[in-house]
């Protein structure tokens, strides 16, 4: 049953520690091809010998060997079905997953689609192609000699077929054919394929050679030892690049030593660094430290060769003056220690012809890429992914290869298409597997569930929800059970009935973590049946539910918990709306009025003594967009509508979590799943405190308790938003909550900062998150209804899950922000407004503006290219004086939006001031004839109003 | 979410080359020494253990003697070049007393210490080599030893460890790096023939779920094993015995 023919050594050196291992050699692995009679079948090889490769360079038809770097380099060809019948040897196959985890996970996709009849070959244990390491051989050299030598035992093993061994190593291929084994480059092979022009497009640009001379742009990067021998010797520091999103030329890396992130500037500065790389960085002497310019920079270049606005755009950056208060260790990137590229979304420029394009990426942290292409013509309407393939020191522009077309510019499918690759959302068709983990349908209550089940359909029980919310996962009761003594349930959808922990339906749900909601579509996290129907606590329908039920007096304090799971029948699914018109219709006297109007008197209580314990009360500005369900254009954007009743439900839905979190972590000390929100550095504080010292108020940070106190005194009569755009500011200085399993920290760190409370958890959403589904099973266990398994009660385990769900949480959040502000773009198409907005930010040459009718962000430049400005920049006090009028933060202004569509590539909002009036700046108001669609009205006539000054500007229609 | 560290590859291979269910190459021999009455080598993979088995003779120690059976008595050591760094001392640490008890369990279980009163056994085994399994190792190696010293048995006592690979998958005869690469490891010392569990440890722990089939794993490996060390013994005897012209030399 075993064959262990004999061993090697292998030896390790770390701390000159010899290691030696064994190596098994074995006769038993198969070679794949299906018509080998000397190897025994291999189920898991999709070799097919009826559709092998044809390439012009070969009079034959052929398997195909790869080496290690035309896998890392050409996944992008790999993954297109034209090749197919490929062998991956098992060294080749180590090496991959050694040098790149996401090219080793993209390679396993494509080895497991059975269509694509790739195979693994496990050369390095097999008798007849195992070699031992040479004495003085390099790894690399012994990979390949591995190669060749499973290349021509394949060649004498199954004489009646062809192997081809494709490598872009030189070397390896004049051994190769020493050793007369079919061999090419995969650039060759790919051009005299039939059908190649969408593989060439894919080819990745690693060996290009630049047509003519072209001068080095860049400084060159130090070697890999220079920069190791640097880092340890403490001369250089690592860390990851980010760069900035206003300031093409600006960027900052965190790094150990430094309390402050060190700045980038400039082209010198940056060197090639891309967003997310990990690069080396020389930081300057103390005397040559700058501050970070305050002003905002967009790449205009439009093509390869031209770098003359980039020096120009360097200078002005140069000119900034250095803020003493503000300066930052400066520094410039010497090599790069790991490049984190990346697939990226965009668009092509589109203002040149032939074979180069020039590459916009959507997010605007990366920079532009050229890539080849022969179909610019097509590609020009298209939203692509495109990605890095490498940056020479000759080119302004990293060189990459286009990887696919998502769909027409401007279209709403495409559109969200991006968001959700943009952010890495799973949205995929859920798979047959998934699907046949549903109960079948029609879905009966049967007497065993009767029997497991507290039956509560007798009791009236009602949810509220926002209008047209289809998946409700949770519903409420409270009915008076003796004098003075309430009893308060909360019932919640039982997820984790339906979904078995390991089951195909289960894994989707833990990699999907969240259900993403974007405008007008949503991704579920579990199919439809459950999360609109068995799950959804439908009003009079009868539905599993999970309950937590507290006994409490008339001032909120509870007397009991119990938790356990139930059959419920919800009376009425009420919208918010509804509820609190229910609630304020005194004449309504029914059980559910009854009950509601107990629920919103504790709610109050509730929310009284929350605050009073220092939770936060942050805003944010959260924006409905009403779609035209038929053109699925939105029609209106408007701000979410707050009602009493939204603050109720959210009062019990925090008191429900927060029972259980106790619960869950005193039967589960280690393996408990729970949120927590750390209390964020004190630094992060300091746009705040800024802002609230220029406007004459002392916010404090020192813990959340002040915080809340110095948020609620900080109020000007005189501008009712200001206390709003405080609060904003203070959400944004936060950081994210996550979770996290109890095992893993320690107890002070399970503190809820905003909430302001020692223990939370999420249990009250299980069809759209799944972290609330493991507390469901967790409180199951518990109340003895439902048993434990392997992962659940696994630290590792949990912590791996934790960091998916909080990975998939941010990015779910981030894609929904996304997808409102495109919406909120399309709205504005063709529309041409005045808008009343406030100031975010002073910058030094522009203001950030915040229109929160539609909470959106926009930026007014100060400074027009090639003119003098009118503005005089205060650092200090953050305004911006011109004549009169002083800018200062949060100061309200009317701006006129206009979506500038004169390039449908790149379309952006044109803004301009309207009041206070600034002559010689501002435009005057609009009169209501003018609220027209106007498409000939040129965008940019900044020059041409200079002397109109708007004396009594209008309100635009509200 | 699988993190870097699987333990069968996706052709279902482990690290060295493995299935799950193979044990690694087991080589013993008998009667490696003169001096003592018994003596074994034994190699499973990497791991080399030493044991010599001496008597029975008189109670050293008039306390400990029993009336009605042989006492044995077992040292466990690891010689200080056995490991990657080197150890300190090679007994006399607390885990070296803990696993000559265990030894010393194991033993028990077979050797019909009845047939000597007032009498004492020593076993001695000593690690030349750790890479992973030592405890079974050692086992083994003194059940080898016990039936060179022609002392009278029950069965073998074998012993062998299983660990679950991915989480999922058992595994037999973890090495070193598998070790220390994660997953609990179960020990298991059985007595082969008669299924009985002499002694059952676990590393790390594992949910109850998983226990019976890692568990059949271990006991699978212990037959395995015993099936190597019978033809050990068998191809033993019959050198020895050609050697003194018993039997017939065939071989
Ligand atoms: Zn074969």
């Amino acid at each position: 049953m075993f064959t262990t023919k004999c061993f090697i050594k292998k030896n390790k050196i770390g701390n000159f520690l010899k290691h030696v291992r064994e190596h098994y050699i074995r006769d038993d692995i198969s070679c794949g091809i299906p018509s080998c009679d000397d190897c025994n079948a291999e189920a898991s090889s999709h070799l097919n010998e009826v559709h092998l490769n044809k390439c012009s360079l070969f009079k034959f038809e052929h398997f195909i060997i790869l080496d290690t770097n035309v896998i890392l380099d050409q996944m992008d060809v790999l993954e297109e079905p034209i090749i197919c019948n490929v062998i991956i040897l098992h060294t080749v196959y180590k090496e991959v997953k050694h040098r790149s985890l996401p090219i080793y996970k993209r390679l396993n996709a494509v080895l497991e689609n059975p269509s694509r009849h790739f195979y693994i070959f496990v050369n390095d244990h097999h008798k007849d192609t195992f070699l031992p390491e040479d004495k003085n051989e390099l790894i690399n050299d012994h990979n390949d000699r591995c190669i060749r030598k499973a290349t021509s035992w394949y060649m004498g093993h199954v004489p009646k077929r062809h192997f081809v061994l494709i490598t872009d190593d030189a070397k390896n291929r004049q051994l190769a054919l020493a050793d007369n084994i079919p061999t090419c480059t995969i650039t060759d092979y790919v051009k005299h394929l039939e059908n190649n022009s969408i593989l060439q497009d894919k080819l990745s640009r690693k060996d290009f050679h630049s047509e003519k001379e072209a001068k080095d742009i860049f400084p060159p990067h130090l070697s890999t030892a220079a920069l190791l021998k640097g880092i340890k010797e403490g001369v250089l520091h690592q860390g990851t690049f980010r760069a900035s999103k206003d300031n093409f030329l600006e960027g900052f890396v965190s790094v150990d030593g430094f309390t402050e992130p060190v700045l980038l500037q400039g082209r010198d500065g940056l060197n090639r660094s891309v967003d997310g790389d990990i690069v080396a960085v020389e930081v300057f002497k103390m005397e040559n430290w700058v501050s970070p310019s305050e002003i905002v920079l967009e790449d205009e270049g439009v093509s390869e060769e031209s770098i003359e606005d980039v020096e120009q755009k360097e200078q002005a950056l140069k000119n900034t003056t250095v803020q003493e208060a503000e300066i930052k260790p400066t520094g410039r990137v010497v090599g790069i220690i790991r490049r984190k590229w990346k697939q990226y979304c965009g668009i092509i420029q589109g203002n040149s012809e032939g074979l180069y394009q020039i590459f916009v990426p959507a997010n605007r942290s990366i920079p532009k890429v050229r890539i080849e292409t022969r179909q610019a013509e097509f590609l020009k309407t298209q939203k692509l992914i495109v990605t890095i393939d490498s940056w020479p020191r000759s080119s302004r522009y990293p060189h990459g290869h286009f990887v696919r077309a998502l769909g027409r510019i401007g279209s709403q499918d495409t559109e969200n298409e991006v968001v959700l690759l943009e952010h890495d959302v799973p949205h995929s068709q859920f798979s047959e597997e998934v699907l046949s983990c549903l109960p079948k349908l029609p879905w009966i209550i049967t007497e065993e569930d009767e029997k497991r089940r507290v039956d509560l359909r007798s009791i009236d029980i009602c949810s509220v929800d926002p209008p047209g919310c289809t998946d409700i996962d949770d519903a409420l009761h409270c009915r008076l059970i003796e004098e003075g003594k309430l009893e308060v349930g909360v019932h919640i959808a039982d997820v984790s009935h339906f979904i078995r922990p390991g089951t195909a339906i289960d894994l989707e749900a833990a990699s999907r973590a969240t259900t993403v909601y974007l405008v007008g579509t949503r991704i579920d996290m579990v199919p439809g049946l459950l999360s609109s129907n068995l799950c959804s606590l439908r009003g009079g329908e009868d539905r599993f539910a999970f309950s937590c039920i507290w006994e409490m007096d008339l001032q909120a304090n509870i007397l009991s918990t119990r938790f356990h799971k139930s059959i419920i029948k919800s009376k009425s699914a009420m919208t918010y709306e509804e509820a609190q018109l229910t609630i304020d219709d005194q004449t309504k006297t029914d059980a559910i009025a009854e009950s509601l109007r107990n629920l919103n008197k504790l709610a109050k209580i509730l929310k009284k003594r929350r605050l009073e314990n220092g939770a936060l009360v942050l805003a944010s500005t959260e924006v409905k967009i009403l779609m035209d369900s038929e053109t699925m254009e939105p029609l209106d954007v408007e701000l979410k509508k707050m009602y009493q009743t939204n603050s109720m439900v959210e009062e019990f839905m925090l008191l429900a979590n927060i029972s259980v979190a106790q619960k869950i972590l005193q039967e589960f000390p280690d393996c408990a799943m729970l949120r927590r929100h750390p209390t964020p550095p004190a630094s992060n504080f300091d746009p705040l405190v800024k802002a609230g010292r220029h406007l004459g108020f002392d916010i404090q940070v020192d813990c959340g308790r002040n915080l809340a106190d110095s948020l609620d005194r900080a109020v000007k009569p005189e501008n009712p938003y200001l206390n709003t755009m405080l609060r904003m500011l203070a959400t944004r200085c936060m950081l994210q909550a996550v979770y996290f399993p109890s095992g893993t920290l320690q107890k002070e760190d399970f503190y809820h900062y905003g909430l302001a409370v020692p223990l939370y958890t999420h249990f009250t959403s299980p069809i759209r998150r799944y972290a609330d589904i493991i507390v469901h099973r967790l409180l199951a266990v518990i109340c003895g209804s439902d048993s434990t398994y392997p992962d659940l009660l696994d630290k590792q385990k949990s912590s791996e899950l934790c960091q998916n769900l909080n990975y998939r949480n941010r990015m779910a959040q981030y894609a929904g922000r996304a997808s409102v502000a495109f919406n909120t773009h399309l709205f504005f198409k063709g529309k041409l407004n005045d808008e009343e907005g406030y100031i975010l930010y002073v910058r030094k040459n522009a203001l950030q503006i915040l229109i929160p009718k539609y909470g959106l962000e926009c930026t007014l430049y100060l400074v027009k290219k090639n003119e003098t400005t009118l503005f005089e920049y205060d650092e200090e006090h953050q305004t911006q004086r011109a004549g009169d009028v002083v800018f200062h933060t949060f100061d309200p202004v009317t701006i006129r939006l206009q979506l500038d569509s004169s390039n449908i590539q790149h379309e952006k909002f044109s803004v301009l001031l309207v009041q206070p009036a600034i002559p010689g700046f501002s435009v005057p108001a609009l009169s209501k004839d003018d609220e027209q669609v106007n498409d000939a009205e040129p965008v940019k006539k900044g020059k041409k109003r200079k002397n109109i000054a708007a004396k009594s500007p209008k309100k635009s229609k509200s | 979410m699988s993190r870097n560290r699987e333990l069968i590859s996706k052709i279902g291979l482990r690290l060295d080359g493995r299935r799950p269910d193979e044990l690694r190459r087991i080589r013993c021999k008998m009667g490696v020494f003169s001096q003592p009455d018994g003596s074994a080598y034994i190699e499973q993979g990497l791991t080399k253990v030493l044991a010599a088995v001496y008597g029975p003779h008189q109670v050293r120690s008039r306390q400990k003697a029993q009336h009605d059976a042989c006492i044995i008595n077992t040292q466990f050591s690891m010689a200080v070049f056995s490991t990657n760094e080197r150890k300190k001392r090679p007994r006399g640490d607390r885990k070296s007393t803990e696993m000559s008890m265990h030894l010393q369990q194991a033993l028990l279980s077979v050797i019909e210490t009845d047939l000597y009163p007032w009498s004492q056994i020593d076993v001695y085994v000593e690690v030349l080599h750790a890479d992973g399994g030592i405890y079974p190792a050692c086992v083994n190696a003194a059940t080898l030893a016990v039936i060179d010293a022609g002392i009278p048995i029950k069965e073998y006592v074998c012993a062998c460890t299983a660990s679950l690979g991915n989480n999922e998958v058992p595994m037999l005869d973890v090495s070193h790096q598998e070790e220390i690469l994660g997953g609990p490891t179960l020990t298991v010392a059985a007595l082969p023939m008669s299924g009985k569990i002499v002694l059952m440890e676990m590393s790390q722990r594992f949910h109850l779920d998983h226990l019976p089939k890692v568990l059949n794993k271990a006991l699978e490996g212990c037959k395995d094993v015993k099936a190597i060390l019978d033809e050990a013994v068998k191809n033993h005897v019959s050198e020895i015995g050609s050697a003194t012209g018993w039997a017939n030399t065939t071989s």
